[in-house]
């Protein structure tokens, strides 16, 4: 399919309600994703992860520095592209449209670009639905059907366009570790097959290793980046790569790197309330 | 299983109305305080029957529905309309919210003698009182409607590379739909309370299910003032079906579930 873009955030300030309550969610942040890269970004609660994914994606504006994606640019203060099919988000709680079939809403982007007539993009999607092993659910409505299917239903809406990054948001928060790990292996094999860029979000560290090239630590709020790990484990993985050596190694880095911030949000706090 | 299942059901249904009608009949032949004027069943009955047979009677069917159609269409063509300009722009909502506040909370049979002085024949007075009915209702369930769709589905959808008109006609309008059947379901109840007052009140001669209760009374005909209520409550119960199917109709994502 897609070859993935290069993302490029350089010194990336956002100010939420700078007249009134004036909050600094990220805070200078400058991050390089490679193309074709998968790219995982933990961080303490409430740090700015999502804020500067929505930057990326084009549903906020940001308050100073720039963001380019493959050299064009994203945004720039007081100027953005907007969200747009090159780069898609599949968010936390799942945002599969209620009223559409599972064959609908795959072949929403192609038919809403006006790059596929209906029926041909539904043809599509019935082949991709295929290839991945999930035939037999076209016409069901997402409320039908299980929670981990419903998360796989909205990968294959955004894999479909063919985007050069996928913005993924917690995707698989709230599902049990067996859903969650047929997940593991569906996201990784979708990856494999079009080597799309990936920019994802999660608090679980075994899920950030497990998944990523690279595991990005954010500092509590503002975000900045505090470390950066390089996940040299081979892939195909699978889920043994949890129990080697290796493995625990960079869980343990990573572990140090969260607990610190974690604990500078937590006296943070106490001060705040003190 | 699922037809025994019915069938069980409709018999407790059966006993339940046989029983109904047992008690009424005690109630009349042992001649109750108050109650000793209520018509026997039978009497009903046979007024009902003499009423099917009439012409006037399905006039009187066909004067209410018209009235109840007309008045609920354009409630719903006008309060949905509202309700989505309110619900997509600040402005609209600051401009028209403030009038709702003040008109919603009268209620619609309070319109009744301002309706009669303003509209010069009763029809238009009777459409007008059935619009109010179920106006105000039809707009703020689409107004609440278009402020509680998901904000991911539209991100979602912008993501996706929707443009704001795919966003609006897309995604903005089916997430509202399940309002705007609460809104019609709702308003219906209304609507019926409404036009049978207004009916009672301008009832001259040929006016309706309500007109024809009223004047059932005046003339002091005590089981077709019977066969007039047992016609509306039906006229109603069928107009609420009529919603519920199309609700499912509209929204076969909602049936399946
Ligand atoms: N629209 C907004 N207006 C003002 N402040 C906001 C807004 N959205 C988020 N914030 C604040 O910005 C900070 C960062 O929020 P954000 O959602 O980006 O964090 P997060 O890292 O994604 O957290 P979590 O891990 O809990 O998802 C938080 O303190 C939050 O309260
Ligand atoms: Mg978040």
């Amino acid at each position: 399919m897609s070859a993935g873009g290069a993302l490029s955030i350089r010194q990336v300030t956002k100010v939420y309600d700078p007249e009134g309550v004036h909050v600094v969610a990220v805070d200078n942040c400058s991050l390089e994703v490679a193309s074709g890269e998968f790219l995982v970004v933990v961080g303490p609660s409430g740090c700015g992860k999502t804020t500067l994914l929505n930057v990326i994606a084009g549903f906020e504006e940001l308050s100073e520095g720039e963001i380019r994606l493959d050299e064009g640019p994203l945004a720039l203060p007081g100027k953005q592209v907007g969200p747009g099919a090159e780069r898609i988000v599949v968010f936390q709680n799942g945002a599969l449209f209620p009223w559409k079939t599972v064959l609908e809403n795959i072949a929403y982007g192609p038919v809403v670009q006006r790059r596929m007539a209906k029926n041909e993009a539904q043809r599509s999607a019935r082949e991709l639905l295929r290839q991945v092993g999930l035939e037999g659910i076209e016409e069901s409505y997402p409320a039908e059907l299980s929670s981990g299917v419903q998360r796989r239903v909205e990968i294959l809406r955004a894999l479909i366009n063919e985007p050069r990054v996928v913005l993924l948001d917690e995707p698989f928060r709230g599902l049990d570790a067996v859903a969650k790990s047929v997940m593991h292996q569906f996201l990784l094999d979708m990856f494999e097959r079009t080597r799309c860029t990936m920019y994802f979000i999660t608090h679980d560290l075994d899920e950030a290793i497990f998944l990523a090239d690279r595991v990005v630590v954010m500092t509590t709020r503002p975000a900045r980046v505090k470390l950066e790990l390089s996940i040299d484990l081979p892939r195909p993985r699978d889920h043994r790569v949890l129990g080697t050596e290796r493995f625990l190694k960079l869980k343990q880095a990573a572990l140090e790197a969260v607990h610190e911030e974690a604990l500078k949000a937590f006296q943070a706090g106490e001060r705040e309330l003190a | 299983m699922a037809k025994r299942w019915l069938n069980r059901h409709a018999l407790r249904g059966l006993v339940s109305i046989v029983a109904f009608v047992v008690l009424w009949e005690l109630v009349v032949v042992l001649k109750l305080p108050y109650l000793k004027f209520l018509p026997l069943p039978g009497q009903v009955a046979a007024s009902l029957g003499q009423s099917i047979a009439s012409s006037a009677y399905w006039q009187d069917w066909e004067l209410s529905l018209g009235r109840i159609l007309v008045g609920f269409l354009a409630a719903q063509a006008l309060g949905i309309t509202l309700g989505l300009a309110m619900g997509i722009s600040r402005t609209a909502r600051r401009f028209v919210f403030p009038i709702f506040e003040v008109l919603r909370p009268i209620p619609p049979i309070a319109w009744i003698p301002l309706a009669i002085i303003f509209w010069p024949t009763t029809s238009l007075t009777i459409y007008f009182l059935v619009f109010t009915g179920s106006f105000f209702i039809v707009a703020l369930n689409v107004l609440d409607g278009v402020k509680s769709v998901d904000q991911s589905l539209v991100r979602a959808a912008y993501s996706l590379g929707a443009k704001p008109r795919d966003v609006f006609w897309r995604i903005m309008l089916p997430a509202t739909l399940p309002y705007v059947l609460t809104g019609a379901t709702v308003g219906m109840g209304v609507t019926w309370n409404v036009l049978i007052a207004a009916e009672m009140v301008t009832s001259a001669g040929q006016s309706g299910l309500g007109g024809m209760t009223w004047a059932a009374y005046t003339n002091g005909v005590l089981p077709v003032i019977v066969v007039g209520m047992l016609s509306i409550g039906v006229a109603g119960y069928l107009s609420s079906a009529l919603i519920r199917f199309l609700g499912e109709r509209f929204m076969p994502w909602r049936r399946r579930i």
